[in-house]
């Protein structure tokens, strides 16, 4: 192949923190106007990859060729010189200053004396996006923008720096549906001006949607690379877990839990806010409800005022045949609800604090001495925890920080299963995990249901939902338009319809 | 869904109107202005028949704000880089201190010099400590705070130090420039030169970004640490100015020159606006939220109450104009 066609090339990289290889002579190369995929499980190497190419870490061994010619990238900046750009997983704009000023930041138009001209930012950055087809307002603040606007915003900022290639990690995991098809829509239109993109992605349909070519990394080795009409999606899963899935994304049937009398929870009627429009739903022990919709639909205002932290306008939550009152949390959590949250960085997890003291935090009555917590009580129950949920954590002690995105989502349900709830209410319960730790996460919840809870998963992800739920209801502005048990679903597309409400 | 939410090619929120732009408004930044014309006009009426809306009156709120005015625009750049300083006060009596003993030793310059380099100095050093070895600032300049004023204290014995150079008298806050206070001249430089450097070059930008989100300031190549670091160098300097406004005003040095200062300045700096959690801030907003404090400590003397009324009602204001200004 000849090597002046590609606007990257990664030769034979190494890399070893504290004596423990990362990356064991892994090459990798992407063309001019190439969108290649890189994939492989969490720890396979593919971040510490992509940070030898942006210059925050530096290889042991091996070298990068830009266009052809070796180049030393120990820095942010050298990466940026030699036109590498990076998406951000976690956006990493100051949200304070407006669109054009995050686009030019550190590299501002100078006027007259000096002084910045934000004038020109701002005619710059209407170029920027004219360029790329998309509009947004550059005087903006970014506070005020939604997450696709920030994107956007991230790839204008690289493409001002002159980026020849674009690192977009994970870039759809908190867009809705139609933002993540915009999106591939401006991938295609960059691609056609041979800018090239390193695609990193847990989405098969992404991946098949917008690839040339995947490469698979296992374990800091670099498994295989192909053009993606040689790979089937099994392959692919095959090579990032290194086993084959059994089932995991498919449909079981499990034996339905026996119940009598009143469900475990009835909805009447309820309103709360404007994105929770008289909904009504019943949930039996042992039964998997998903609810599907469009970002908006009203889907996580639901399990918010299911679980007190909305207010409710009217309507009624029964629970076991009883009215129950849930106008806190604390009462939705003593009525044996417990609520996995959508953002488990923001809203699930106390970073900094260790693993054990994030599992402990709804459990302190149970550890409780007297007036006192008792810390052997809290080790142990922790312990069995970790163990009972399969975290992979070094010590009970270490931040959860520090985990994987996989492991903190283990973490955030282990810390609120401890709590023995009847009700469970998961929203987006995988997203950005891969797809090993996936499986394990809706195989736990298979697990739950069969146990005798009553599960409720939100998910913008239709196969997930179909893997799991007994039911689905779709909402649709606040309102449920369709209730439709999983037998009744044929595929994806029949799912996919009916949330778009045809 | 709402249109405006989608992205689409040659679509979407490129044009807003007039009306969206003014809904979208954040009032709560310039409640400090509305808040300042309340006041003012409040005490207008109600002062009317103690001289409140007499030049020389308005004048004297000019002179007695200035020396906060300049440590609290020292003190704009700090917060909004998401810092704090609390030794300014301390320094600002430090400087007066030195400035006056270096000035009766070798005159004028000497004397001049010799109070910047204490800000200098002591800004140094809080900057170093804070970006090279990561001690959170409150702490290091809560240190600094006792470190300080005990230094001044125990180099002059308790005394005050009479400065006996009238051109430095002159210079530095007895003078006039024509009709003009010379501490008003001083405020007027220190505001306009600071708010042109935080809005308007890189390195002001570069402090709002640091503020705003440290890690995104850090990928986009800005050395984070040295903004700190020169933040709180700036902060240690601009006080150290102060205490020589104080100083060449009161004709002496004396180590309470400045005693509590910083909280004044903190207050001026958020009741104008500039975010504590950093990342935004507005020199102008401090100007006027100090001269708002300024013009309460003026209207409440000349309401007959007296120093430990004021402290309550003082506060009192303050807390409700923060909370007034407060992000939902």
């Amino acid at each position: 192949m000849n090597t002046a066609d590609n606007a990257v090339e990664m030769r034979s990289i190494s890399k070893s923190f504290n004596g423990v290889p990362v990356l064991k002579d892994v090459s990798f190369d992407i063309r001019k106007g190439e969108v290649h995929a890189l994939a492989g499980g969490n720890g396979a190497g593919k971040s510490t990859l992509m940070k030898v190419l942006q210059g925050v870490y530096q290889a042991d061994a091996g070298e990068v060729l830009i266009d052809g010619k070796p180049t030393l990238i120990t820095s942010i900046q050298d990466a940026k010189a030699a036109g590498i750009g990076m998406v951000f997983q976690e956006f990493s704009l100051v949200p304070s200053l407006t669109v054009a000023q995050n686009i030019f930041l550190a590299a501002e138009p100078l006027g007259s004396a000096g002084l910045i001209d934000d004038r020109a930012a701002v005619r710059r950055a209407r170029e920027v996006f004219a360029e790329m087809e998309v509009s947004v307002d550059p005087q903006a603040e970014v506070s005020r923008l939604g997450t696709a606007y920030w994107q956007l915003t991230e790839i204008a900022k690289a493409l001002s720096q002159n980026a020849q290639v674009l690192i977009m990690d994970e870039p759809t995991a908190s867009l809705a549906r139609h933002e993540s098809e915009a999106l591939f829509e401006l991938i295609d239109r960059l691609k056609q001006r041979g800018i090239s993109i390193i695609y990193i992605s847990h989405r098969m349909d992404e991946v098949y949607r917008l690839a040339d070519r995947i490469t698979i990394l296992r374990d800091g080795t670099r498994l295989l690379t192909e053009p993606l009409a040689n790979v089937t999606p099994e392959q692919i899963v095959e090579g990032i877990v290194g086993k084959k899935i059994e089932g995991g994304l498919a449909y079981r049937e499990r034996v339905s839990v026996a119940h009598e009398g009143a469900p475990l929870l009835e909805v009447r009627g309820l309103n709360a806010g404007k994105r929770v429009q008289d909904v009504s739903f019943s949930l039996q022990p042992g039964e998997i409800l998903g609810l599907a919709g469009l970002m908006g639909s009203g889907r996580t205002e639901l399990a918010r005022a299911l679980f007190g932290i909305d207010r409710r306008d009217s309507g009624d939550i029964l629970i076991r045949g009883e009215r129950a009152s849930l106008n806190s949390p604390q009462q939705a959590i003593d009525a044996g609800i417990a609520l996995i949250p959508e953002d488990r960085r923001a809203q699930g997890l106390v970073l900094d604090h260790s693993v054990r003291d994030n599992l402990l935090l709804p459990l302190l009555g149970q550890i409780k001495r007297g007036p006192l917590l008792d810390s052997t009580k809290g080790k142990d129950l922790s312990s069995s925890l970790i163990k009972k949920f399969a975290v992979k954590v070094a010590h009970p002690q270490r931040p959860v920080r520090l985990l994987s995105g996989g492991n903190q989502q283990k973490v955030v349900i282990a810390k609120w299963l401890g709590t023995d709830p009847d009700i469970l209410i998961l929203d987006e319960p995988t997203a950005g995990v891969d797809i090993g730790t996936k499986s394990e996460i809706l195989e736990m919840i298979r697990e739950l249901a069969s146990a005798g809870k009553a599960v409720i998963v939100i998910s913008s992800e239709y196969p997930e939902l179909l893997a799991v739920s007994d039911r689905v209801l779709v909402l649709k502005d606040g309102s449920v338009i369709r209730d439709i048990p999983r037998s009744d679903i044929a595929d994806e597309e029949y799912l996919q319809l009916a949330v778009q409400g045809v | 869904m709402s249109k405006a939410n989608t992205i689409t090619p040659r679509d979407t929120v490129a044009t807003r109107s007039f009306g969206t732009k003014l809904k979208e408004l954040d009032w709560r930044r310039y409640v400090i202005y509305i808040g300042f014309v309340v006041v003012f006009l409040f005490f207008a009426v109600l002062l009317r028949d103690q001289g409140f809306l007499s030049p020389q009156n308005l004048l004297n709120i000019f002179r007695q704000t200035a020396t906060i005015t300049v440590i609290a625009v020292g003190m704009t750049y700090v917060i909004s880089c998401a810092e704090i300083d609390l030794s300014v006060g301390s320094v600002a009596g430090l400087s007066s201190v030195c400035t006056a003993m270096a000035l009766s030793q070798w005159g004028l310059v000497p004397g001049i010099l010799a109070g910047l380099a204490v800000g200098l100095l002591v800004g140094s050093i809080n900057g170093a400590l804070v970006s090279l070895l990561g001690i959170p600032s409150f702490l290091v300049t809560l240190g600094m705070l006792g470190i300080a004023a005990g230094v001044a204290q125990w180099i002059t014995a308790s005394a005050p130090q009479p400065i006996l150079n009238d051109t430095f008298n002159m210079l530095f806050g007895s003078g006039d420039f024509g009709p003009i206070p010379d501490l008003v001249v001083w405020s007027a430089i220190f505001v306009a030169i600071g708010a042109v450097v935080l809005n308007r070059t890189r390195f002001g930008r570069q402090v709002l970004a640091t503020g705003g989100n440290r890690n995104a300031a850090e990928f986009t190549g800005i050395n984070t640490k040295r903004i700190k670091f020169q933040v709180l160098l700036i902060s240690g300097a601009v006080a150290s100015v102060a205490g020589m406004l104080y100083a060449g005003r009161l004709q002496s040095g004396r180590f309470q020159w400045g005693a509590g200062d910083e909280l004044s300045a903190i207050a001026a700096v958020i009741l104008g606006g500039t975010s504590l959690f950093g990342g935004f801030g507005s020199i102008i907003g401090t100007l006027f939220g100090a001269l708002l404090i300024g013009l309460i400590n003026n209207g409440l003397i000349l309401a007959g109450l007296d120093s430990s009324q004021q402290q309550v009602v003082r506060g009192a204001i303050i807390i409700l104009a923060v909370a007034l200004a407060r992000k939902k």
